[in-house]
This record gives C-alpha cells, sequence and structure tokens, in this order.
C-alpha cells in the first residue's frame, strides 16, 4: 500500500509517454534506412556520375550528369516496354486463371482447400530458377506439347522456346501464386450468406458475381495485381531462360549493364526510371481502387 | 480462501473524467463504491459506464480525475498493480491455455503458494471441475461465463468488476447467474462493480444502482428508492414505465399540493417537492394505477376518465393503454388474477391512484429522456 | 435450371484441378529427370533410367557445398529477419504512435521495388564503401527484403487476435513484458512461425538479388544459374526434389500432430 497522499482533487493525470513502440522498431527502421533508403540515394548518385575515363574500368567521378537519363531511355525504350507489355499480358491471364481456383477454394471446397494451399505454395521450395529451366524442358521442339501444338499449325514460328510466348509464359508461371493467395485470402473472408441474400433478392447468378463478390474481393485483386506485376516487369530470368535475344527485358539490360557492362551511371539511371515508373503506376492504380493498409 | 492482505476498503472515484477528442464518455464523475456492496452501474449503451469500469480497472487513462481505493490513490498504477479483476464481456479466455491455465493465471503471476488446491476449490465453486483440461473453444457460452468469474474471483480482488457479463447467455440461464452471482458476492464479501444497461438485472442483482446518461450520474440510490422516487425524467422512462402530467399549481390543501392539468386537479404529496407556484410536472407508475369502470365509486383521490385504445395481455399482467379527454396516452397495469375480466377497446375507464405514489420531476427538462428511441435515428 | 448448375459447378471444379497440374508440371518433370541419366551435358530430354544423381549426390563438390551454403545464410537470414520483423509488426498492430504511417510506408517499399533495383543498389552501396563482395554482403542483402515480408505475415496474424487478451492478461497481474511471454507471444507463434518459414525460402530461392551481391561466393540458385547454360547436373534435380517433397511431409506430418492433438482434447 503507498503512503496517503494530499489530493488535491482534480490532479491532471501522468500520462505515460510511450517508449515501446520506438524501441521496437528502431532495429528493423535502423536497418531499412542503412541498407535500403541509403544505398538508394547512392545509386541516385551513381546514376548522375560521368566517366573518368574511355574503359569501364577507369571508374566513374560524382558529376551531375543528368543526359545520363535521356540517353538512357532513349536506347532502351523498347526494353521498357518490352518489360511492361509481356508483365502486363502475364499479369491479366494470371488474374484470369486465378480467381476461379480461388473462388473454388474459398467458397466450393471444404475439405481439400489446405491441400490445395499447400500444393500451391509447395512449388516454391524446389528453385524457381529450376522450375523455368523445366519448363525448357516441356517446351522442347522435340517434345509432346509442341509436338502436338504444330500438328495443328497453331504455332506461328513451330516453336515455342526462344520466343516472346515462352516469355510470356514462364512469367505467368511464376508468378501465379502471388495472384491465387491474396486473392483467395480476400474472398475467404467474404460471408457467404451476403451472396445468398442477394440470391434471395431475385439476383442472377451473374449479377451476384459482379455486384456482390466481385467488389469485395477487390482488395486482393489489388494486392495480387501488384504483386504479380510489378516483379514480373523487372524479371530477366524468364527472359534469358526462355526468350530469344529479340525479347530482353529493362531486367535483363539493368543486370548487364551492371555486371557485364560495369556502365554504372546508365545502370542506375535506368533503375531509377524503372522505379519511378513503377511507383507511378502504383499511386494511380491505388488511387483508382482504394486500399485501406499498405501492409 | 484466507486472505492475508488488509480489510476490503471503500472504492472512491473522485472527478473523474474521459474525453475522446471532443467527445466527453465520462463527465466529472464523483461517486463511492462501499466495501463488500454489489454496486451496479446501470444506463444506456454509450453512456459512458463501460469506459468508467475500464478506468477503475486501469484499462483505459483518465484524463483527469482520481480513483481511490481506500486512501490509496490507484489512478496512476497499472492495471497489474491494483488489486482489481475484470469479468470481460466477451469473457476474454486464453484460447491457448485450458481451463485449469487461465483460471491459475493471475496466480500464477503473483506467484501464489499452493496453486493447485486453490485452483480445484474455484472449479468446484463454478462446478467446472471436470472440464479443467479443455481449451475455453470447447466450452458453452454459460461455461466460458463461469470461468471468467472464476478467474478473475480466486485472486481475491478488493473490487471485483463485470462488464456486462450475461449479456450473450440466453434468459433462463441469465437469471440462473444473476442469482448465481449475488450468491457469491454475498458468500465472498468483495466489492461487485457490474455494468449493464438491462435495468431488470440491476435491480434483481444490486444493493445499490447508480443511473449513467452521457458520462453523468443522473441518480443513485437502493433499487427501491430510485424506483419509487426517480429525481429525473431519465430514471423515470429508463427503468420501467412512467406516466407524467404536466400542470400548474392550484394551490394548498393541508399536506397536499393541489394541481391543475387541463380541467382535472391532482394531489400531490407536498413533502416531494419544494415548488409552490407555476409549472409542476409529475409522474406515476403503471403499476400502482387502478383501472377500473366509470361510475365506480371508492376510489384512490386522484383520478382521470378515458376510454381504453389498448389491451395486451402478458401472462402475470394486463398491459392498458387508455386515452384521455385531452388526447394524452395513460399506462395501466393490472395484475392478472381474473383474466376474463379483461377491459376491452373502446370501454369507458376510470383511472385512479393514490397521491402517495406520486413523483415530481424538474419541469425544465427533456420529458423524453430514457425513453427508447431507437427508431427515431 | 440444376443441369447448368451442375455443369458450372463441374467446370469450376475441374478447371481448378487442372491449373493445381499446371503448377506440378515442371516439378514432376524435376522429379522425373533426377532419375536420368543424360546423354551428354544437358539433362533436358529423358535418355534411361538411373539412380546414380541420388546416390551420388555430392560427386560434383560445388552442388553440395553451393547447397550448404544456401542453407547457411539462409537460417541466419530468417533469424535475424524473422526477429527484427516481428518487432516492427508488434508496434505497427499493438501501439499507436507518430510514425506509424512512415513505418507501413517504408515497409512497404522495398516490396514494391523491383529485384534488380535491390541488388543493384545495395551493389552500387557496398562499392562504394569498399565493402568486399561475398557471405556477408549476401546475408545483408537478402535480411533487406525479407523483413517487410515478415512484417506483412505477422501483422496478419496480429490484427486478427483479440486485444482485449492482453488487457485480460494484465489484469489479472502479468507485466507487459510477461504478457508477452505468456499471452501475445504464443497466440503470434503460428504466424511468427509461418513467417520464418517464408523468410527461409525467400532466401534460399533468391537469385537476383543474391546475384548482385555476391563476389565469387556461390549459393545454390547462382550455382544453378552457372550451370544452366552448360547442362544441369541431375543431383540438382535431386536435392529439389527432396527439398519439395520434404516440404509437403513437413506439412503433412504438423497436420497430423494439430488432428491428433484435436482429437485428445474432444
Amino acid at each position: 500500500m503507498s503512503i496517503a497522499q494530499e489530493s488535491i482533487i482534480t490532479k491532471p493525470v501522468k500520462r505515460r509517454f510511450k517508449r515501446t513502440p520506438y524501441l521496437l522498431i528502431l532495429p528493423g527502421i535502423g536497418w531499412l534506412f542503412l541498407f535500403f533508403v541509403f544505398p538508394l540515394s547512392t545509386l541516385l548518385a551513381t546514376s548522375l556520375q560521368k566517366p573518368a575515363g574511355i574503359s569501364p574500368d577507369d571508374g566513374y567521378l560524382p558529376a551531375f550528369k543528368v543526359s545520363n537519363y535521356s540517353s538512357a531511355l532513349a536506347e532502351y525504350f523498347p526494353q521498357f516496354f518490352r518489360a511492361f507489355l509481356y508483365a502486363g499480358i502475364a499479369t491479366v491471364i494470371c488474374l484470369l486463371l486465378a480467381y476461379p481456383i480461388a473462388y473454388y477454394m474459398a467458397f466450393r471446397a471444404r475439405k481439400y482447400r489446405n491441400l490445395m494451399l499447400v500444393l500451391i505454395v509447395a512449388p516454391f521450395f524446389a528453385s524457381f530458377l529450376l522450375r523455368t529451366n523445366a519448363w525448357k524442358t516441356i517446351l522442347s521442339g522435340d517434345g509432346f506439347v509442341v509436338s502436338v501444338l504444330n500438328s495443328i499449325n497453331l504455332l506461328p514460328q513451330d516453336r515455342i522456346l526462344n520466343t516472346s510466348l515462352a516469355v510470356v509464359a514462364g512469367l505467368t508461371y511464376n508468378f501465379l501464386p502471388f495472384m491465387i493467395l491474396p486473392l483467395y485470402t480476400s474472398l475467404e473472408k467474404i460471408d457467404p450468406r451476403l451472396i445468398e441474400a442477394a440470391g434471395d433478392l431475385y439476383s442472377p447468378p451473374s449479377q451476384r458475381f459482379w455486384k456482390v463478390v466481385w467488389p469485395l474481393s477487390l482488395p486482393g485483386v489489388i494486392s495480387g495485381t501488384l504483386l504479380t506485376f510489378i516483379p514480373a516487369s523487372g524479371d530477366y530470368i524468364n527472359a534469358e531462360l526462355l526468350g530469344s535475344i529479340k525479347d530482353k527485358m529493362i531486367g535483363n539490360v539493368i543486370q548487364s549493364q551492371f555486371i557485364d557492362l560495369r556502365d554504372y551511371p546508365t545502370a542506375s539511371a535506368l533503375s531509377f526510371t524503372f522505379m519511378a515508373i513503377i511507383l507511378v503506376m502504383i499511386y494511380l492504380y491505388i488511387r483508382k481502387a482504394g486500399t485501406d493498409d499498405l501492409v | 480462501m484466507a486472505s492475508n492482505r488488509p480489510k476490503v476498503e471503500d472504492l472512491h472515484l473522485v472527478n473523474l473524467t474521459k474525453t475522446f477528442g471532443d467527445f466527453k464518455a465520462v463527465d466529472n464523475l464523483t461517486l463511492t463504491i462501499p466495501a463488500g456492496s454489489f454496486f451496479a452501474l446501470l444506463g444506456p449503451s454509450g453512456c459512458g459506464k463501460t469506459t468508467t469500469l475500464r478506468m477503475v480497472a486501469g484499462l483505459e487513462e483518465p484524463t483527469s480525475g482520481q480513483i481511490k481505493l481506500g486512501q490509496e490513490d490507484v489512478t496512476n498504477l497499472p492495471p497489474y498493480k491494483r488489486w482489481v479483476n475484470t469479468v470481460f464481456q466477451s469473457y476474454a479466455l486464453f484460447p491457448h491455455l485450458t481451463i485449469y491455465e487461465n483460471v491459475a493465471f493471475g496466480l500464477r503471476r503473483q506467484k501464489a503458494k499452493d496453486i493447485d488446491n486453490q485452483v480445484k476449490a474455484m472449479l468446484e465453486l463454478v462446478e467446472l471441475t471436470t472440464q479443467a483440461q479443455k481449451k475455453p473453444q470447447q466450452l458453452s457460452g454459460g461455461q466460458q461465463q463461469r470461468v471468467a468469474v472464476a478467474r478473475a474471483l480466486i485472486n481475491e480482488p478488493d473490487v471485483l468488476l463485470l462488464d456486462e457479463p450475461l449479456g450473450a447467455l440466453d434468459l433462463k440461464l441469465r437469471r440462473q447467474m444473476q442469482l448465481e452471482l449475488k450468491r457469491i458476492q454475498t458468500e465472498v464479501g468483495i466489492t461487485f462493480v457490474h455494468v449493464t444497461h438491462d435495468q431488470e438485472e440491476a435491480m434483481t442483482m444490486a444493493d445499490t444502482i447508480a443511473v449513467m446518461n452521457e458520462g453523468k450520474i443522473e441518480q443513485m440510490g437502493s433499487p427501491i428508492q430510485i424506483y419509487e422516487h426517480p429525481k429525473t425524467a431519465f430514471v423515470a422512462n429508463f427503468l420501467g414505465q412512467t406516466n407524467l402530467f404536466e400542470g400548474t399549481v392550484a394551490g394548498i390543501e393541508g399536506v397536499e399540493l393541489a394541481v391543475k392539468v387541463k380541467d382535472v386537479v391532482f394531489h400531490v404529496p407536498l413533502t416531494s417537492t419544494e415548488i409552490r407556484s407555476g409549472r409542476i410536472v409529475f409522474g406515476v407508475r403503471p403499476e400502482k394505477v387502478k383501472i377500473v369502470d366509470q361510475g365506480k365509486t371508492g376510489l384512490p383521490k386522484n383520478q382521470i376518465n378515458g376510454s381504453i385504445k389498448l389491451t395486451a395481455f402478458v401472462g402475470v399482467s394486463t398491459q392498458y393503454e387508455v386515452i384521455t379527454n385531452w388526447g394524452q396516452e395513460i399506462s395501466a397495469f393490472e395484475q392478472n388474477i381474473d383474466p376474463s375480466d379483461l377491459g376491452r377497446p373502446g370501454q369507458a375507464v376510470t383511472l385512479a391512484w393514490e397521491p402517495r405514489h406520486t413523483f415530481v420531476l424538474d419541469p425544465d427538462q427533456d420529458l423524453t429522456a430514457g425513453l427508447d428511441t431507437s427508431w427515431d435515428e | 435450371m440444376k443441369i447448368i448448375k451442375f455443369i458450372r459447378e463441374k467446370t469450376l471444379q475441374v478447371f481448378s484441378v487442372l491449373i493445381i497440374a499446371y503448377l506440378m508440371l515442371p516439378l514432376a518433370v524435376i522429379i522425373l529427370l533426377s532419375f536420368n541419366k543424360p546423354k551428354g551435358r544437358q539433362n533436358t530430354s529423358w535418355n534411361e533410367f538411373s539412380l546414380d544423381a541420388w546416390t551420388n549426390i555430392c560427386r560434383d563438390q560445388t552442388i553440395c557445398s553451393s547447397f550448404a551454403t544456401s542453407i547457411k545464410i539462409g537460417l541466419l537470414v530468417t533469424i535475424i529477419s524473422t526477429i527484427v520483423g516481428t518487432m516492427i509488426s508488434f508496434a505497427l498492430v499493438r501501439h499507436r504512435y507518430k510514425g506509424r504511417g512512415a513505418t507501413s510506408l517504408l515497409i512497404f517499399l522495398p516490396l514494391a521495388t523491383p529485384e534488380v533495383i535491390l541488388g543493384a543498389s545495395l551493389l552500387a552501396l557496398f562499392l562504394n564503401i569498399f565493402i568486399p563482395l561475398g557471405f556477408w554482403t549476401i546475408l545483408l542483402a537478402q535480411i533487406t527484403f525479407t523483413i517487410s515480408f515478415v512484417v506483412v505475415v505477422v501483422n496478419a496474424r496480429l490484427a486478427g487476435m483479440d486485444p482485449r487478451l492482453e488487457q485480460a492478461a494484465m489484469d489479472l497481474y502479468a507485466t507487459p513484458l510477461q504478457t508477452f511471454r505468456y499471452v501475445t507471444f504464443p497466440i503470434a507463434l503460428p504466424g511468427i512461425m509461418a513467417a520464418a518459414l517464408l523468410s527461409f525460402s525467400l532466401s534460399f530461392d533468391d537469385f537476383i538479388v543474391t546475384t548482385f551481391n555476391s563476389g565469387r561466393v556461390v549459393t545454390f540458385p547462382i550455382y544453378i544459374w552457372g550451370a544452366a547454360q552448360r547442362g544441369i547436373p541431375p543431383q540438382v534435380n535431386v536435392i529439389a526434389s527432396l527439398m519439395f517433397l520434404g516440404s509437403l511431409l513437413l506439412v503433412l506430418v504438423a497436420s497430423v500432430i494439430s488432428k491428433r492433438r484435436k482429437a485428445l482434447h474432444a
């Protein structure tokens, strides 16, 4: 028991200042500042550097060469465009493929839903490089798939590998789970009685879907499309393994600029341009579609 | 359950206020809850009763004011340092622990001795010994509720706070639990503070009731006191039902005040009010109003004539709505002695009641306060 | 009407099964080819059945050492990012503080940043401050992007948890630390475990960010990439098959355990 106090009738209560949240986020945010924010600013600086000599080995000097951006964009515009095009197509296909299965898992498959979830996620445990490479086998010229498609003359180039079709197919395959999972999560939260209520109010099945299920699943659709489109547009593995020289995406360019050509300023300029475009797209997309919390 | 802590003290709330932005949930509340009593905080949703409870528990910080247990100022103490325990509305049982561990939780944190015996005894008290190893999700609502009470009681707190704990139970079970809780409280002698919006519940269980509205206390007293002698329209309307009349003082007649309403004169005891002239508002509860065929004699002093508008047979009583000749609706409840004699709509009747059953209210207030207005929003 | 409904339902069912089959197809190829004895260096078409790869997994030392490297890095990354990420998640969900929105944004950004840029920016950093590329730079790089994933997963679990449970704990004399230890942590644990698992698989399988910052160190994916042109030995398929089947087994065991536990207490 504490000592009896001289009590003044109206005493404002001491507000306990909470240090806890700040202590909790300190390591993580500190880390992200050091290894995410700071490097990005270094990258920005690098993007404005000018060459010190003729060859890449001579290194680069700090400068303010804004023309790095314009020349990079001019030269590599096709790859930018291609990246967004391929990623866009892949995203749309993913949405069309993912929605039915997510719907099935959320509303119909009581018993099997956990098994299906496991089967969807399990492939992540076998290296994605290997899986993409496996498509090389599946889609090879003398393989089953291509032979069948060729016999009905469906392939314009008599092959799938080393075409843009293969790249898009690869992107679709690799990012499909990223579309299914958020969609499923979103659909699963919908109270099935809402759909019943719509039916009770004389709504035909198609209307029930578009007016009730689709709008309520939008958060999942948004997450899914973002989680698919963004990594897909920056990918270079699929293009490298499954495409031809004509199918290079911006990811390939950035990678080769950094690793092979060591043209850091150009590579950095490309990176930032790419990131800026992505962020603008996200912003507009979210503005139009609307979301609550980002994470 | 022997306790080696000093005797239970009174709970004092002094000028307690809680604001959320612009909204004053609790407005300068001052009240003393006597040690060992069963105290009810009664009021509609949003009146601030739960917020008050949470401040006593330490789960909400007051914007200003004090909370004292006896002499000890606990206002700034965190909940784990107060000898106060809460039974939550949703029970808040730990889903990852067994019933046994749920009940033992508080004792374990206090590093008490002989936990096993105490837990077993408490489980026996609430008749859940066979469920000890189950998880909360496997129990019924009623059983979960008993676990919540056991979990709190076992710590022998100075004050036990109950936040509408019976809300989720069906009627019969609720009635049973009301009596159970009352019995436990009488046996154990701990101060119970029970928050509810159900006035029947409050009146059944509590020694003292404080009626709250919009962050303030409207009236406090024993169930009989506040029921028979409501001081505000809110209390009159919220607790049971009331017939209210507006009139003007016509004069004094012995120990009674004569009041004129339209062209009828009513009598009100002088002791029930200080008003001696001008406007006055008085009320009478329907169960005090006798309803008979017009023309009868030997009736109580306050009388009105009217015709029956509605008859509702409720089982224990028949509830009548009568329209007076000036269009006011009066309710009268008749005890069900002989239901074959029910009045019929249109029938001419006289309503009569004793002056001593009348109570007087401040005329300058909202006379509709406390009525159920949920459809008007 | 009933027929149409039946057709609709069946189509949905068949479609879903096909999608699952589609997702599994490359895995089937991988497992199949692990039993293959390739004609040349390229293990892309079936030649003849052989258990050779299974019995001599580490014939090419680089395969196994790169695998070990990936495991080592994976474990370290998982431990650090799970702890750090969980802490942030707690701050975001359970506390209201100034800068909460900013924290949320900062966590979100790495998720929105394409891997090439993440990898490249860290490379630029390491080059500019003369840190030698290798094991530690890979570690630093991977932790940077796994933290955000951990936060997202733990957030989901924490947000669904009734805050009154913690209030009840404090009401029952548990200090904030004890509340965390006896109530919050045990209940959040499944989410934390899921986040740890996710971290590990993201780290183990990561190629792009790792490649930018690996210097001469070879992780399992880097080995595969290098081998992709020359020909990927079937031993790699063996390892991948083992990991895939191993993870399926883990999930199976976990679900059996939880079913049995539920039955015991019924």
